[in-house]
């Protein structure tokens, strides 16, 4: 999850994040690098005393700032297109889940074998206990078994909302009537968490999105204690 | 029901990738095996045949389909609004 005075991306939780992460890395390196060059070349040029009027052209520079910017366009784009294709990969799930989004709050369906369906509200501040995160934590979090395929079926209920969960690297819009499909596998076990990132009301900013990803034994526990809480 | 059809029922996890579906969006692949579902019984039910092998479409559609959309279209079958053809 997010920290105070963060700058960068939360620790990635599944391996697509993490190679978003080290793409992201060299791209702004990349950026940082060039940038740096263009601000010394700026400030040499305007805080000389020489001056020269009398060159007119020269081929060599040309080829050289030409050609060199192409092949670190190519440096850029062959990385990304290498993750664009990967995160665009046949995967095969072990589980499907349903995130269905309402105002305000998102509920959860797995029905691949018995219809276990639950809501999942945002616990409010003064209901927190000591350590818990404000505006994070809800009452039933999505409990998923770690390392393991997973395809989320995204939908909504009423208007607009989107599921988002930031160390994982899923963003998905939740439409009404349509069925958007994305897929994780989450790296470690552990509670990831998100908050819906579109525009869908007066508590837009409370129904957020917490993922606990837990070993296979403990879901299935999981999934038969709240299937008879149902 | 043959063989493979009734392992592949066994051994179900979760819906398989379907190549005719292979994009986000995958509201047309619930809606399809709900429609696929109900033409099969109603297909082997008229030959007087076991509807066994309809159970896969019935697995698929569940896993796909939200619980809110099937129960939707369920009562509209009974009330006879069912906007698909079946």
């Amino acid at each position: 999850m997010a920290h105070p005075s963060q700058l960068g991306f939360q620790d990635a939780a599944s391996p697509v994040m993490e190679e978003l992460l080290h793409f992201h890395d060299h791209a702004l390196m990349i950026v940082i690098l060039i940038s740096t060059l263009v601000l010394y070349i700026i400030v040499a040029m305007v805080s000389t005393k020489l001056t020269n009027k009398y060159i007119l052209d020269s081929q060599e520079i040309e080829i050289v700032w030409t050609v060199l910017p192409a092949v670190i366009l190519i440096l850029i784009a062959l990385p990304s297109l290498r993750i664009l294709y990967l995160m665009d990969e046949i995967n095969d799930p072990h589980l499907t889940i349903k995130a269905m989004g309402h105002q305000w709050y998102w509920s959860y369906e797995y029905t691949d074998y018995e219809n276990l369906g639950f809501d999942s509200y945002m616990i409010p501040t003064q209901d927190l206990l000591p350590g818990q995160f404000r505006l994070l934590e809800t009452d039933h979090r999505m409990v998923v078994p770690v390392e393991s395929p997973i395809r989320i079926l995204v939908s909504a209920e009423d208007v607009l909302h989107s599921w988002a969960v930031p160390s994982m690297g899923i963003k998905m819009d939740a439409v009404p009537g349509r069925l958007n499909q994305t897929a994780f596998v989450t790296s470690r076990p552990g509670l990831f968490y998100g908050q819906c990132s579109e525009i869908c009301g007066a508590n837009h900013s409370f129904m957020p999105i917490v993922i606990e990803a837990v070993p296979l034994e403990h879901f299935e526990k999981w999934s038969t204690v709240m299937l008879q809480d149902a | 029901m043959s063989d493979t059809v009734e392992k592949k029922i066994k051994n179900y996890r979760t819906a398989p990738f379907d190549a005719r579906f292979p994009n986000t969006n995958q509201t047309r692949n619930c809606f399809q095996n709900y429609l696929d579902f109900h033409r099969c019984n109603k297909a082997l039910s008229a030959k007087g045949q076991d509807v066994a092998p309809c159970d896969w479409y019935h697995r698929v559609y569940k896993t796909m389909c939200p619980m809110s959309w099937v129960a939707k279209w369920d009562d509209q079958i009974e009330a006879g609004s069912f906007p698909g053809k079946i």
